[in-house]
């Protein structure tokens, strides 16, 4: 497994912007390294606001669902805040159908859910 | 587009990794054969439900085992086979992951992903096997 990064990470006041580096997020090796360094910002922060970008995202697996499913039940165990953005076209449909559309808070673009951070 | 049909068997190791050259293989042929970019992600994120499936709850992992992939495609339809060495599952058995219940367990939805994804997906009795088509044309 490589040692590098698979985030792009950026502190905007108090919310934590993640953009993911890989187009796919597919096979498990990736997604357990991605949900690790999710959980090391949500370590560093005593309330953590984060905000995942998945403008990059071509491709996405029920694992990579989960993984976000865990991290979001972490931000909350902190009363933080979890928002998606940049969710489009097939990618919004693998929300859909599994109705994960109603557990997230998801906004069309990373300004409009950096706006609704409370 | 190719006007002559594409089949091919491919056996996997009961390694993650080996899901990556199966995939590839299976996207090379649909496309040659016109499907287009969202019948391949549709196709993709199938076969890479199916085959982790296969992987880790069939197989379990182990080495002896091993994962079966058998593919036909033509310029209507792809049809896949995915079949491992394990126990079998029931798919009814499955809980559904879109009840309110089950909404934040981690885990259940890549069957659920399959069945929307595909055109059509069934099991084999003894729960070895599922084979799935996608029909061109068919959003």
């Amino acid at each position: 497994m490589s040692n590098s990064s698979r985030l792009m990470v950026q502190q905007q006041d108090e919310v934590t912007i993640v953009d993911f580096l890989d187009r796919s997020i597919l096979d498990e090796g990736s997604i357990q390294q991605i949900g690790d360094e999710v959980q090391e910002l949500i370590n560093r922060a005593a309330v953590p606001k984060l905000l995942i970008n998945f403008e990059n995202v071509d491709h996405l697996s029920s694992a990579a669902l989960g993984m976000l499913i865990t991290i979001n039940n972490r931000v909350r165990a902190k009363d933080g805040q979890l928002k998606l953005a940049n969710i489009s076209g097939q990618i919004f449909e693998v929300f859909s159908i599994t109705k994960l559309d109603k557990l997230f808070q998801i906004h069309e673009t990373v300004e409009q859910a950096r706006a609704k951070f409370k | 587009m190719a006007p002559v049909p594409a089949e091919d068997r491919l056996v996997l190791e009961s390694r993650l990794q080996e899901i990556a050259r199966a995939e590839e293989t299976v996207l090379a042929a649909a496309a040659d054969h016109g499907f287009d970019e969202s019948e391949c992600f549709a196709i993709r994120l199938s076969l890479e439900e199916a085959l982790t499936n296969a992987i880790k709850h069939g197989n379990r992992f182990q080495q002896d085992k091993r994962v079966e992939l058998t593919y036909r495609v033509d310029n209507e339809r792809l049809e896949i086979t995915v079949t491992d060495q394990g126990g079998g599952f029931t798919p009814n058995q499955v809980p559904d992951p879109t009840l309110d219940e089950n909404l934040e367990r981690p885990s259940g939805r890549g069957i659920m992903l399959m069945r929307a994804f595909m055109t059509e997906v069934a099991f084999s009795a003894d729960g070895q096997s599922v084979t799935m088509i996608k029909q061109r044309g068919f959003h």
